[in-house]
C-alpha cells in the first residue's frame, strides 16, 4: 500500500506490534491492514459489513471478512489475536456492551478509538440549541448512523464496570495531542485497553 | 454479429487416457480409465498461470465456448469464463474435466468395462470428492501443471476445490470455493435420498443395469431433478418469475399442468432426463453425501485445513438454501482458527443455490477482482 496512511489510523499503527495477529473491525477498504502487514508484518483479518468494501480489500491483498459487527464475533476463536482494532465505529452500534466484551475474548488488547461528544465545539453547539455537527461527526440527528454517543468518562466507566484495564489513553484534535483539559479540548478519543488479570 | 464474441469461441473436448490403475477411497480400484477435458486460453512458459474449474452435480467439462457455430448452447459457466471476463483467458489457462463417474465422455457407468467388455451399470464404483481429485492432479501431470493458480468451483465444485487445498497444498495457490459447504446437513443428504428413490423405485432402472435392457429410467431422473430444481432456486426467486401464474388464465380442476411452475420443473426434468445418466446422478449424490473432510482430523475442520498453503475465496448468496450463508462460515471459521488467509463475500442476490451461475453484480466485482489479484501474483 503506497498511499498515505490517514491521521487517526497512523496513530493506531503505532500501537500495534509487531508480527502479532491482528483483527480490525469494519476495516473498510483494508488500508490499515494493508500498512500494518507491509510494514509492522502482521497477520490480520478485517470483517468489514459492506460487499464492496470486501472487494476493495481484494484489491488491498487483505483478507476481509463480510459479516455485521452487531451479530458479535463468532466466527473468532478466544485469545486468538493479540489486538482487536474498532475505529471510530463503537458510537454507531446498537450492542456497545457486547461488542467490547466480544473483543476481550478473541483478542488480548483491544484499541477502540472514537468522536469524543464532550469536545467543546459539540458543547457549543449544543448551548446554542442544536445537535453538534462537525468534522469528525458529519451528520444531522435524523440521518446519523451514531446512536451511542459518549465522553472520555464515560467509556472509562464502562470499562471499569467490566474490569476493563486502561493500558494507554491519547486525546487528539485535528494532528495536535492533548493533554489538558482532553475531555473538553479532545475531538477524537483512543484507547488501548485489557482485561485485568 | 457472431455468437462467439466475448468469448472463447469454437472449443474441442479432448481425452486423456490413464493406464495406472485408480484406488478409490471405497477401497475400489479403478484399472484404467478415461479423462474427458477442454482447455481454454495458452499456458504460460512456467506454467504458472493454470485454472482448474470443478463442476457441480449436473455439470463437465464444457465450461465456456461453443463446439460449432450454430451451436446454441455454450459452456455451463461461459458468462464467467473467457477474454475480459472474470476468470480471463487471456491470462489464464483454464482447464475443465468431466469428473470419474460421469457421463459427459469421462468414465462412468456408461462406459464399457474393460473386464466385461459390457457397461459398468451398477458395477461401476462409488467415487468420492477425494478421488476425483485424485484423478485430477494425474491429468495435471499430463498438462505440466505443478500447481494451479487457483482452484474454482460451486456447490459440489466447491467441495473439490477445498479437498484440493488438503490433500494436494503445495500444488494449489488460491482455491475458490462458491456456494458450498464443508459438509452435508442432514436435510440436504435427505433432499439427496429423496433423488435417489425416484430413480432406485423407477422400474425402468433394472437395479442401476438398465443399458442392457435398452431401457432409461426416465421418470426417476425426472422427479430427481424436478426436486434438485426446487432446492436450487429461492423461494422469492421462483414467487417472481412464476408467481401462482396459470398457463391458461383459469382452473381446470385436473392434474395437468396448470400452474406456470409445474410447467416448468417439467420441462427442466423431461430437458435433464434426455441428456443425463441416472446412474451419474446417483453417483454425483453420493460423493456430496460422503463429502467431510473434517471428518479424518477429528471433526475439525480446522485441523484438516491447517496443512493448506493456499489463499481462499469463499463465497455465499444470502438466498441461497441448499447451501446457506452461515455453511460458507463455517469454512471461514475453520481457515481462520488454521490462520489461512481467506476473503468472505456474502453476496445480496434472489437466485438461491444457482446464483453462482449468474451475474449479480457484486459478485462478478469480487470474483473479477480476485483473480486479477492471482494473475498478478503469478505473472500471468
Amino acid at each position: 500500500m503506497k498511499s498515505e496512511l490517514r491521521s487517526d489510523l497512523r496513530l493506531i499503527a503505532g500501537w500495534i506490534k509487531p508480527g502479532g495477529r491482528v483483527l480490525d473491525l469494519g476495516c473498510g477498504d483494508g488500508a490499515l491492514l494493508a500498512w500494518l502487514q507491509e510494514n509492522r508484518k502482521v497477520r490480520g483479518y478485517g470483517v468489514e459489513i459492506d460487499i464492496e468494501k470486501v472487494v476493495r480489500c481484494v484489491e488491498n491483498g487483505v483478507s476481509a471478512i463480510g459479516g455485521d459487527l452487531e451479530s458479535g464475533l463468532s466466527d473468532f476463536e478466544d485469545g486468538s489475536f493479540d489486538q482487536v482494532i474498532l475505529s471510530q465505529t463503537i458510537q454507531a452500534m446498537r450492542n456497545t456492551e457486547n461488542i467490547l466484551l466480544e473483543m476481550l475474548r478473541v483478542g488480548r488488547e483491544a484499541i477502540v478509538t472514537f468522536p469524543n461528544f464532550g469536545f467543546w465545539q459539540n458543547r457549543w453547539q449544543i448551548f446554542l440549541g442544536r445537535m453538534p455537527v462537525s468534522e469528525t461527526i458529519p451528520f444531522q440527528w435524523y440521518d446519523t448512523p451514531n446512536i451511542h454517543w459518549c465522553m472520555l468518562g464515560d467509556f472509562e466507566a464502562l470499562c471499569a464496570k467490566h474490569r476493563i484495564r486502561i493500558i494507554e489513553r491519547l486525546v487528539m484534535d485535528g494532528e495536535r495531542r492533548i493533554g489538558f483539559l482532553p475531555n473538553l479540548r479532545g475531538s477524537l478519543a483512543f484507547y488501548r485497553v485489557g482485561l485485568t488479570p | 454479429m457472431s455468437n462467439t464474441e466475448q468469448s472463447v469461441g469454437i472449443v474441442t473436448a479432448q481425452s486423456a487416457e490413464f493406464e495406472i490403475p485408480l484406488q478409490l477411497t471405497s477401497g475400489a480400484v479403478l484399472p484404467s480409465y478415461t479423462l474427458r477435458y477442454e482447455t481454454y486460453g495458452e499456458l504460460n512458459a512456467r506454467a504458472s498461470n493454470a485454472v482448474l474449474i470443478c463442476h457441480a452435480l449436473s455439470g463437465h467439462h464444457h465450461v465456456a465456448g461453443r463446439y460449432h457455430d450454430s451451436d446454441k448452447h455454450a459452456g455451463w459457466w461461459d458468462n464467467m469464463v473467457g477474454p475480459g471476463k472474470p476468470i480471463d483467458t487471456r491470462r489464464f489457462f483454464v482447464v475443465g474435466v468431466n469428473n470419474l463417474g460421469g457421463c459427459h465422455g469421462s468414465t462412468g457407468p456408461s462406459s464399457i468395462n474393460p473386464a466385461t467388455g459390457v457397461q459398468w451399470g451398477a458395477a461401476f464404483p462409488v467415487v468420492t470428492v477425494s478421488d476425483w481429485v485424485c484423478a485430477q492432479a494425474r491429468l495435471a501431470d499430463r498438462l505440466g501443471i505443478e500447481r494451479w493458480a487457483a482452484v474454482i468451483g460451486g456447490s459440489l465444485g466447491g467441495m473439490q476445490a477445498l479437498q484440493w487445498s488438503i490433500d494436494f497444498p503445495a500444488r494449489v495457490a488460491n482455491a475458490l470455493v462458491i456456494a458450498s459447504a464443508p459438509k452435508l446437513s442432514a436435510q440436504n443428504i435427505a433432499f439427496n435420498d429423496v433423488a435417489r428413490q425416484a430413480i432406485l423405485s423407477d422400474p425402468e432402472f433394472y437395479g442401476g443395469d438398465f443399458y442392457r435392457h435398452e431401457a432409461v429410467p426416465r421418470r426417476g431422473l425426472r422427479l430427481a431433478r424436478m426436486l434438485g430444481h426446487i432446492t436450487y432456486l429461492s423461494d422469492d426467486g421462483m414467487g417472481e418469475k412464476f408467481g401462482r401464474m396459470l398457463r391458461s388464465g383459469e382452473f381446470k380442476f385436473g392434474f395437468d399442468v396448470e400452474f406456470e411452475i409445474e410447467s416448468y420443473l417439467r420441462y427442466q426434468g423431461d430437458k435433464f432426463s434426455d441428456m443425463f445418466d441416472a446412474n451419474t446422478y446417483l453417483l454425483m449424490t453420493k460423493a456430496l453425501d460422503y463429502f467431510d473432510p473434517a471428518r479424518l482430523h477429528g471433526d475439525n475442520l480446522a485441523a484438516a485445513l491447517r496443512r493448506a498453503e493456499a489463499r481462499f475465496l469463499v463465497a455465499s448468496f444470502t438466498s441461497d438454501w441448499r447451501f446457506s450463508p452461515p455453511r460458507s462460515r463455517e469454512i471461514v471459521q475453520a481457515l481462520v482458527a488454521a490462520d489461512k488467509p481467506v476473503v468472505y463475500g456474502e453476496i445480496e442476490s434472489a437466485h438461491g443455490h444457482d446464483a453462482f451461475l449468474m451475474l449479480d453484480p457484486p459478485y462478478v466485482r469480487l470474483m473479477r477482482r480476485y483473480l486479477e489479484r492471482i494473475a498478478t501474483e503469478v505473472q500471468a
